[in-house]
């Protein structure tokens, strides 16, 4: 019983150059054509999801009516906390299901399609609470990252000649990586050594060994100290040089103005605004879902007592609307 | 009191059957356990299947051993699939309960009074070992001066440290092998081995069936052993004992099992013949108003439990274990 029925082809050289063939600048250009609007069509989508929605008893967590994700870019995926970011990337990646709706990776559906699949379709994750595998070297971290080996079928394990070469190879592909993410000083230690931000770091780079075409970084900055912060932010920008397509959800905005070409906001589980990061910042629904839509004039009488009116009545509109189906109660 | 009696005991039990016995089933836990992190609590179930099939091939179906060596190998894969297939998409605490409870239930249908025909009730199955002995190519007994084991049990013994040795190197083989190193990778973190496209579910199954293919060779050894099998063979505490016998020489390391039964039958038989050597004759070096002989006898389970807290304590990696494999662990 081989583990690994359906394997990728063989791996290009994804340590230098474009490893996937798709022209950067072009599809950064693309961009600009793009409406500045919640669930805008992108001229060329690696990622379409449609009407997901993810509830936890009655909350719902994630309710996206429309995205698209623009291939060979770099999108920011952010929010105020408890927006549905992580569960929302969760249900791209099959490591959660949905309640409804539907998704496709490259034109095929990832509906029902465990995680692994999805991870050997291309669209390798990592995750917000760095998980390396602490008790095994770095370089072991590393070897495992690579997919479809032949020496991880039960029966040709045995036989060592049949996966030694493809060993090696991986072995020296993962040095060349381990190269570029400054670990290799760091090659024969325990993973469970590593600092938190050279956790971040072997993360990516372990991704990078499956040859992705679809990054997906859950808060790739979280707990960083700022100087690796920058080394982070160049390694983030470097895979989409090479051709991979990123997604990331991040709080950390200096980041997201950096390195973004396009910025999706997130807020109490639906998509409030797309655009441009700089576009973004200034959108007055993204300001709303971070400071809340009084932030910004000083509470006078007239305005605490329209506020408590509105409050009242959305509270009241609210007892209403629980008597009523859930999907109404969306509006 | 004679020490040299002490020592050849120790030695005829350290290398003997028994001692055989543990260290095949201990290989077995190694696999779910040490390497995969799979809590198997039911290890004497899987001995009990394969025991009783090799003897009641002969006693039931009167077949020859090798069918029941067959027959005890097909039940043994087909009772790590019943078990795997409800409980290893959940946590890991549910296999413990679902094996320990399985085992239970195994040993009490066989020794229920429904079966009693076939299976013997409490006395067990005897009368199947003639065909085993008839070959036996030892005449004499085994004498090395201070110890000596008698011709049947030197035959035991050649099959059973054969079986040990295949089995090491079976677990060695497959432990060095990227199929070993997903193994090792799920024990760390199951999420990041799913998130990089390995199906953890079906390696986990395969180490299941493994470990549970070298428990079914310890319950062989059983039946070699005593020519007899019968459900106290076959209690919950022999699953322990062998879970002692892979701590005391280190999870997760491929002899770690052989060294560990070696030590562990050593040290239980030379207490015990100890105490039972203190506590003997007119003037017993212990008086019999501390302790009398019957007490003695179970002084050695006192100082097992208290050997194991302080290997727990001072050397929890066990003798071969790398202690920095534990200390990083934080969880």
């Amino acid at each position: 019983m081989p583990a690994d029925a359906t394997t990728p082809e063989t791996t290009p050289d994804t340590t230098t150059g474009n490893a996937t063939g798709v022209d950067v600048a072009a599809a950064r250009a693309a961009l600009k054509d793009v409406a500045r609007e919640p669930g805008a069509a992108k001229p060329d989508p690696i990622l379409v999801a449609d009407g997901i929605k993810r509830q936890f008893g009655g909350l719902t967590a994630v309710d996206v009516a429309h995205v698209e994700i623009q291939r060979g870019v770099i999108t920011a995926l952010i929010g105020p906390n408890g927006a549905g970011k992580t569960t929302f990337f969760n249900l791209l990646t099959g490591f959660d299901r949905p309640n409804e709706g539907t998704w496709s990776f490259n034109d095929r559906s990832l509906n029902k399609v465990p995680a692994y699949k999805v991870s050997r379709m291309g669209m390798v994750r990592t995750f917000q609470l760095t998980k390396v595998l602490s008790k095994m070297t770095v370089i072991e971290n590393m070897r495992v990252g690579a997919t479809g080996q032949r020496g991880e079928g039960l029966f040709s394990a045995m036989f060592a000649p049949l996966w030694r070469s493809e060993e090696n190879a991986n072995t020296t592909r993962a040095d060349d990586l381990l190269e570029r993410f400054l670990l290799i000083k760091k090659r024969e230690d325990f993973a469970g050594s590593l600092s938190g931000g050279q956790r971040k770091l072997l993360e990516m780079a372990r991704a990078l060994m499956a040859n992705p075409e679809l990054v997906m970084l859950d808060e790739p900055m979280a707990g960083v100290n700022p100087a690796l912060k920058q080394s982070l932010l160049g390694h983030v920008k470097s895979l989409r040089d090479e051709g991979r397509t990123v997604l990331f959800v991040e709080h950390d905005m200096d980041m997201v103005r950096d390195i973004s070409d396009w910025v999706i906001v997130m807020a109490q589980g639906q998509i409030v605004a797309e655009g441009p990061p700089d576009a973004v910042m200034s959108d007055q629904a993204v300001i709303d879902a971070y400071l809340g839509s009084h932030h910004d004039q000083d509470l006078s009488e007239e305005m605490e007592a329209q506020i408590l009116a509105e409050a009242q009545a959305e509270l009241e509109g609210r007892h209403e609307a629980q008597h009523m189906p859930l999907e109404e109660n969306r509006g | 009191m004679d020490f040299v009696t002490i020592l050849g005991d120790s030695l005829q039990q350290a290398l003997g059957p028994t001692a055989i016995i543990y260290c095949l089933a201990a290989i077995g836990l190694n696999v779910h356990f040490g390497y995969t992190g799979l809590l198997n609590f039911g290890q004497a179930g899987f001995m009990m299947v394969a025991g009783y099939s090799i003897a009641s091939a002969v006693t039931v179906f009167s077949t020859s051993l090798w069918l029941g060596v067959l027959v005890g190998l097909i039940l043994t894969v087909i009772l790590a699939l019943l078990l795997g297939v409800p409980t290893l998409r959940l946590r890991a605490d549910y296999l413990a309960i679902v094996t320990i409870a399985a085992a239970e239930i195994i040993r009490q249908t066989v020794s229920g009074a429904a079966f009693s025909d076939t299976f013997g009730g409490q006395d067990g199955v005897t009368d199947f070992i003639s065909g085993f002995r008839a070959v036996n190519p030892y005449s004499t007994s085994l004498d090395l001066g201070i110890v000596e084991w008698s011709a049947n049990d030197t035959w035991v013994m050649t099959v059973g440290w054969t079986m040990v040795a295949v089995s090491c190197l079976i677990v060695w083989l497959l432990m060095r092998s990227p199929w070993g190193r997903v193994l090792k990778s799920i024990r760390e973190d199951e999420d990041a081995v799913r998130s990089l496209g390995k199906n953890v579910y079906a390696y986990k199954m395969q180490s299941l069936v493994i470990g549970g293919l070298f428990g079914a060779m310890a319950g062989f050894a059983v039946a070699l052993r005593s020519g007899a099998v019968g459900p106290s063979f076959f209690a919950t505490d022999v699953t322990f004992f062998a879970y002692t016998v892979l701590l005391i020489g280190g999870a997760a390391r491929v002899l770690g099992p052989v060294v560990g039964a070696i030590i562990f039958y050593f040290l239980i038989t030379g207490l015990g013949t100890f105490f039972s050597q203190a506590t003997r004759g007119a003037d017993p070096l212990i008086p019999a108003a501390i302790m009398d002989s019957q007490q003695a006898s179970l002084m050695r389970f006192i100082f097992l439990g208290l050997g194991l807290m302080l290997l727990m304590i001072f050397r929890p990696q066990g003798i071969f274990g790398d202690r920095r494999e534990l200390a990083i662990d934080a969880r």
